[in-house]
């Protein structure tokens, strides 16, 4: 009797987590399994959980007929190049705002917090004006120019850049090396931890991004995966294990990246949480 | 000002400016403009021809005022904030607890599979909700049927279909959330709760005076983010129902999206962006003071 007392909140909390987990999980499973079922096998009563023969004919089709490979590319190279230029800006004005001493700056980066209520909706409409005067509309530039740089960004190098002590940074001043030497052979090495964070933060975002490039992107031929699923649920809304296979595509990459680089990631978070 | 403050403003504007100018450009520039062309009638016209643009005060706001689809689109997105964002907390915070429990093993194990969806991208998630949410071959009408419950429409019926869309929403992004509570629970000394135990506490009453309100400035955090998250869905409804059955689940943004560019009435739609950030504003001052004042 005194057992199961003292074994019962260890019962009650793995079974809360293992219930958790199943129903955290079951939606992403359900949509691996249907995937590989044969055509029509995912609208069956009652609901099959796993394929009776496994087939990889919707994920041949998306990439034959349906032009995904086209989609894929298009996603990791906007990802990829945002990312790279996000790197680069955001470091700079990151350390920046956390070493230089210049009238202004505390101020400054306030005001750049207090502005990250704004929710980006609100810039959208003046913004595809901007970008139909500069010629980016349906381009892969009218993707990446308003994401490049972002306060946010800014604010984790800041703040990872803030713990470093200065005397490091003065030492190298004294022996002549510029501003840019001292950065660029310095300041980014150290910084490597953030970067690494800053680039999962950067790449999740631009990958997973829907409303923007659905609002810039106009010719099919440049829609990114997110833009690109959506426009085939208009057309194939019944074939159910296709439109799981693209969901496979589209989520799997994404998620490969964060089970590898999770630790920084987690870091990311923890540092914005905190200090936010 | 002397050479080597002259030599420090300078290289800090170098620094600063490659970030700091795409984002004046491209992101202050527009918000300023927005306001100003809340204040017009832009619409296709002046799309081909700017000529065509008028001032006209605030009857743009006037009109969204008036209009019942806006205050239809106003009300689902409050109670997409104030159901979902409440419901995602709580729900973040158990996941919290749990994994944070001294007894559980593994606990990175399960923070993992907890925080998987948050990485995921929404329209391939809401496309896989849309299936689970069949009527007929839906796994999650198939499970309630284990319990004896009748089959329900999720998302073509009217009363049932935000519900869905917050379901699918929390499940989304819970994950985040929790990993911002652990981090908050690992903040409280441990000694605190060594002592409470000594004395006798049990778990809900430490939970209630020691955990609660030593992770106060962490449910701010969190409560502020989910808001201002929350206040701006769009891809859930886009893909899951385009705002209907009923324009039930019509959000403030999709409104926005619609007006703006499948309509071009971009005075208009600006204008109900411009409602959408007050609201968002409100909301943030209204809980910075409201938890100012508890502190107090």
């Amino acid at each position: 009797m005194s057992r199961i007392r003292r074994c019962l909140p260890a019962l009650l909390l793995y079974g809360a987590l293992a219930a958790g987990v199943a129903l955290t999980l079951s939606p992403l499973l359900w949509m691996l399994a249907a995937s590989l079922m044969p055509i029509g096998e995912a609208n069956s009563y009652p609901p099959r959980l796993w394929p009776s023969t496994v087939t990889f004919e919707h994920y041949a089709a998306l990439f034959t007929r349906l032009d995904l490979g086209r989609y894929l590319l298009n996603s990791a190279l906007l990802a990829s190049a945002v990312t790279a230029i996000a790197l680069f800006v955001n470091s700079m004005a990151g350390y920046a705002f956390a070493k230089f001493r210049f009238q202004g700056r505390d101020r400054l980066f306030r005001g750049l917090l207090v502005a990250m209520v704004i929710p980006a909706q609100v810039a959208m409409l003046p913004l595809f004006l901007l970008l139909k005067q500069f010629g980016l509309i349906n381009t892969y530039w009218g993707v990446i120019v308003p994401g490049m740089a972002s306060i946010f960004g800014i604010f984790l190098i800041r703040q990872y850049l803030l713990a470093i002590p200065d005397s490091l940074l003065d030492a190298a001043r004294m022996d002549g090396a510029g501003e840019f030497r001292i950065y660029w052979s310095l300041v980014l090495p150290l910084c490597r931890p953030i970067l690494v964070t800053l680039a999962i933060f950067t790449f999740l975002g631009a990958w997973n991004d829907f409303m923007w490039p659905l609002i810039v992107l106009t010719d099919s031929s440049m829609y990114t995966l997110p833009v690109a699923l959506a426009n085939l649920l208009g057309e194939h809304v019944q074939d159910t294990e296709l439109m799981m296979a693209g969901s496979v595509l589209t989520v799997l990459p994404v998620m490969l990246l964060f089970v590898a680089l999770q630790k920084y990631y987690i870091a990311g978070i923890m540092l914005g949480g905190m200090k936010g | 000002m002397t050479g080597r403050e002259r030599h420090a403003a300078l290289s800090a504007g170098i620094f600063l400016a490659p970030a700091l100018l795409p984002i004046a450009v491209f992101f202050f520039l527009p918000v300023l403009a927005a306001l100003l062309l809340s204040f017009t009638d832009f619409d296709i016209y002046a799309l081909g021809d700017l000529n065509r643009l008028r001032f006209v005060g605030f009857a743009n706001y006037l009109q969204l005022l008036q209009s019942p689809l806006f205050w239809t689109a106003l009300g689902n997105t409050f109670y997409f904030v104030l159901v979902g964002g409440p419901l995602s907390v709580a729900i973040s915070l158990g996941a919290a607890l749990l994994v944070n429990s001294r007894l559980t093993r593994f606990p990175s194990l399960f923070r993992t599979a907890f925080f998987l969806p948050v990485v995921t991208t929404l329209v391939a998630v809401a496309v896989v909700w849309r299936y689970l949410y069949h009527p007929r071959y839906g796994l999650l009408n198939y499970g309630l049927s284990w319990l004896g419950i009748e089959p329900i429409d999720w998302l073509g019926d009217p009363d049932w279909a935000m519900p869905a869309i917050i379901l699918m929403a929390v499940w989304k992004n819970f994950g985040f959330n929790m990993i911002i509570f652990i981090a908050g629970l690992q903040n409280i000394p441990p000694q605190l709760y060594e002592a409470a135990r000594i004395d006798g506490a049990s778990a809900w009453r430490q939970f209630r005076h020691i955990t609660l309100p030593l992770l106060g400035p962490t449910f701010l955090f969190v409560a502020l983010m989910t808001m201002i998250g929350y206040f701006q869905m769009f891809a859930e409804p886009y893909v899951m129902t385009q705002g209907g059955p009923a324009n039930r689940t019509l959000s403030v943004v999709l409104l926005m999206y619609e007006e703006g560019f499948r309509w071009w009435n971009m005075g208009y739609a600006s204008a109900a962006a411009f409602v959408l950030f007050v609201l968002i504003l409100a909301g943030t001052v209204l809980q910075l003071k409201l938890r100012g004042g508890e502190r107090s």
